[in-house]
């Protein structure tokens, strides 16, 4: 394990940092941030330095503790989102290329009509209905994202069904769990992984524009998106702090992909070796 | 004299990157061409066959470069002309055929535009005189319609034609050099035929050099005035076809001239009362629409190895699969020790399953590559024996002895880290680990260099005789089939042409087809060619 991070490349490293000052950010918001979430500090639209490091926003808030506190928000929910979104489609996906015929057509038509919408509308819809609290936020944008996971795992597992290893296993009668767990997941890891990291960035970036829409996080938690529709107003007299949020969630999905791209190097490249 | 040389090549040496160092592969070969000399490159896979006939043109693949030594080209330094003035000999001058035609040419143009490439790029000949020429040329080389094959997509036409179709790309701009890599390797004996007599024909009208590049001697016999014997990148010995063939010097080559001497013991005739351990009684079966088996029947006895061969298409693979159940059978029975068993898959139980179990014909892709070689082979006796790990362990390392490949070296190997023979060991033990009564072998030896071949079919044999194995033995290698066969099955468009005693099918009288198979495989007699040609020959004239 120690090898594998001392041979992970400069990218990488830069990634895994970025990543780690985020987690501490969100582990110990309350000790970091200087004052708490939601109460109103100061006048509105304070400037930057003094008491409040980066201004106040439109009520009166200190902009930097929401900044932080944001974080706790927007990556937990993009986080368990994302997985929700992989759990789901990932398996049917696999499933629908390992047992076929009419699984695969089931599954297959119901993710059709699903991506026939378009998502945004389609999650608008589901959540005017659902009611917006972060539980139906993860569900919606989880099983909305899960389309897109299941057509690539069952593409992937396509490739891996049609070899002599995978008609092997049929032959001997191996359950379908064992086939999904032993001979396919661990070929189509690669670029599942892969998936998993720009997956992560999309969610990430519907969250932030369902907030921004009003449909997100709600009032008065914090996070990026409504953030930057809150502040936006300040744009106009040449003030970047609005940008502030819009760069942190910049910073987080370049930094992901930078560890996912290191993953990938890893799973494609470990074992692979020229003969 | 002096003039009369194309290509001098001296003390090659090339070099491929691998584990992020570069590595020398070919160690100082030198070659000499003449012009209308066809000279045989042989050796096993990793010998440095291609990379030589790839070199020759002056090109390297990706992750190789020439590190030193001179390849002269008709007064050309071939390692210090521009990559441009390079363009405007590749296709002109020096023209090259890939073993796999199906793969070299684009699925999307049809025949006669892929070959008027060259002549147009090179300016050789207008439109309409290279579409004339064509037709000349694919009149030469045997190719039915000659006039109208060309409108055809490169899926339209069959193998072997297309393996000729793309010889006469070569020739379209009459270069002096053709590099044959392994043309027929991948075609059918009787296809085989076609395509050598073709490229021989018209490599002697045209008058050009060439290099052949093969693993197949008896080929290699048919078709070059001069044969050169490579090993991992040497040059073991050079001689003129007919001395190579009657008196080798080095023993490398005496040892790939000795391979087929594997001779199966006779064993004693079935009795009538023994009960085959698989039978395939009247079966038929169908993919979609299309018949692909027509009332086949064939059994197979434990102890005892079943061969099946004929050309591909011939549905004897499909066999394999019906006797599996991945593919139910239409009509007929399949029955395991004279029991009748479901025809699909779903319908069997583990202790049907574990009885037949396979061996295929790529090792590469029947091995998981993400799984170790103690779970490939350990998940089928865990699966079927119910073993716990202590025992899985101890099973899978009596295997590997038993495949004669040390338990503790390979035991958390991937397959990746392991040899084509080996890998094509592991699938064996893999089928052992089942402890099956009957072992289907699909082509197991078709993918490998002649001596592992040779090792592999020995050590079938051993396991044979230890554990009373029934062997069914789908090939096209006729040799093998002499080799190890007790009965034989001939298959021909999903119909049984002839099925016996190994002794009853290879003794005449024949059935036509058997005939036309085995007169197909190629001899060791540079004559060999040219007589059954004329036999032929005379035989339809009469």
């Amino acid at each position: 394990m120690k090898k594998l991070f001392e041979t992970a490349p400069p990218t990488a490293i830069f990634g895994m940092i970025i990543v780690a000052i985020y987690l501490i950010l969100m582990l110990f918001a309350p000790l970091i941030a200087p004052y708490s979430e939601t109460s109103i500090v100061g006048q509105q639209f304070e400037p930057w330095g003094g008491a409040f490091l980066l201004g106040t926003d439109n009520l009166g808030r200190d902009f930097l503790s929401r900044l932080i506190y944001a974080a706790r928000n927007t990556v937990g929910l993009a986080l368990l989102t994302t997985v929700v979104a992989f759990a789901l489609g990932g398996f049917s996906g696999l499933l629908a290329a390992a047992r076929g015929g009419w699984v695969d057509q089931l599954l297959s038509r119901i993710v059709d009509v699903m991506m026939s919408i378009p998502s945004l509308i389609f999650s608008l819809l589901l959540l005017t209905i659902a009611g917006t609290n972060a539980l139906t936020l993860i569900l919606v944008i989880g099983v909305l994202d899960s389309t897109r996971v299941f057509r690539l795992a069952r593409a992937v597992a396509l490739n891996v069904v049609v070899t002599d290893f995978f008609e092997a296993s049929r032959l001997r009668g191996e359950g379908l769990m064992w086939q999904i767990r032993r001979e396919i997941l661990p070929n189509v890891m690669a670029p599942l992984i892969a998936e998993f990291g720009l997956r992560f960035c999309f969610v990430f970036l519907t969250i932030s524009a369902l907030s921004f829409l009003g449909l997100g996080i709600q009032v008065p938690s914090a996070d990026w998106g409504s953030m930057v529709r809150d502040n936006a107003t300040l744009i106009s007299f040449g003030d970047i702090t609005p940008l502030i949020p819009a760069g942190a969630i910049a910073l987080l999905t370049v930094a992901v992909n930078f560890i996912v791209d290191w993953f990938l190097r890893l799973s494609s490249g470990l074992k692979i070796t020229k003969g | 004299m002096q003039n009369d040389t194309l290509l001098t090549i001296r003390n090659l040496r090339i070099e491929g990157f691998s584990d992020g160092s570069w590595t020398e592969i070919i160690h100082g070969v030198d070659l000499d061409l003449r012009r209308g000399e066809v000279l045989g490159l042989i050796g096993e896979s990793g010998a440095g066959k291609s990379t030589i006939g790839l070199a020759a043109m002056g090109f390297c693949r990706d992750g190789c470069r020439i590190s030193d030594g001179e390849i002269n080209f008709a007064g050309m330094d071939m390692r210090a002309i521009s990559a441009q003035d390079k363009r405007g000999l590749f296709g002109k001058k020096i023209a090259y055929v890939a073993q796999s035609a199906a793969a070299s040419f684009n699925p999307a143009h049809k025949l006669i535009n892929q070959y008027l490439e060259g002549p147009m790029i090179h300016n050789t000949s207008s439109v309409k005189e290279a579409k004339k020429e064509a037709n000349e040329i694919f009149e030469k080389l045997q190719l039915p319609n000659p006039d109208t094959i060309g409108f055809r997509y490169p899926h339209q036409v069959s193998g072997g034609q297309l393996q000729r179709a793309m010889t006469a790309m070569a020739m379209s701009c009459n270069p002096d050099l053709i590099i044959f890599d392994e043309p027929t390797t991948a075609l059918d004996v009787t296809t085989q035929i076609e395509v050598l007599s073709a490229i021989r024909d018209i490599v002697k009208a045209y008058n050009a050099a060439a290099i052949y590049i093969t693993h197949d001697l008896a080929v290699v016999a048919q078709m070059a005035d001069r044969i050169k014997v490579l090993l991992r990148g040497d040059e073991i010995e050079e001689a003129s076809t007919i001395e190579m063939l009657s008196s080798p010097k080095e023993d490398y080559t005496k040892t790939l001239w000795s391979v087929r001497s594997i001779k199966a013991q006779a064993k004693t005739p079935i009795s009538q009362e023994q009960v085959p351990a698989i039978k395939l009684a009247g079966v038929s079966a169908q993919y979609g629409q299309v018949q692909v088996l027509d009332n086949v029947s064939m059994e197979i006895y434990a102890g005892r190895t079943l061969a099946v061969v004929g050309e591909s298409g011939s549905g004897k693979s499909t066999a394999a699969r019906v006797m599996t159940g991945l593919l139910p059978a239409r009509q007929g029975q399949v029955l395991f020790n004279g029991n009748e068993v479901p025809i699909s898959l779903a319908g069997r139980d583990k202790s049907d399953l574990k009885r037949v179990q396979m061996i295929y014909q790529m090792a590469d892709t029947a091995l998981n590559p993400r799984q170790k070689i103690s779970e490939i082979i350990g998940r089928p006796a865990q699966f079927y024996l119910g073993l716990n790990k202590v025992q899985t362990r101890e099973r899978v390392r009596d295997l590997l002895s038993q495949i004669e490949l040390e338990p503790d070296e390979y035991f958390d190997r991937y397959p990746s880290e392991l040899s084509g023979g080996q890998k094509q060991r592991i699938g064996i033990a893999r089928a052992l680990a089942a402890e099956p009564e009957v072992i289907i072998c699909d082509e197991v030896t078709s993918a490998l260099d002649q001596l592992v071949a040779e090792g592999i079919l020995r050590l079938l044999a051993r396991l044979q005789e230890q554990n009373n194995l029934g062997y069914m033995f789908i090939t096209h290698d006729i040799a093998t089939v002499r080799a190890i066969a007790d009965e034989v099955v001939v298959m021909q468009a999903g119909k049984v042409v002839e099925q016996g005693p190994k002794e009853a099918i290879f003794a005449p009288p024949h059935e036509p087809y058997t005939k036309l198979l085995l007169e197909s495989v190629p001899e060791m007699d540079p004559e060999w060619l040219t007589q059954l040609l004329e036999a032929r020959a005379a035989a339809t004239s009469i």
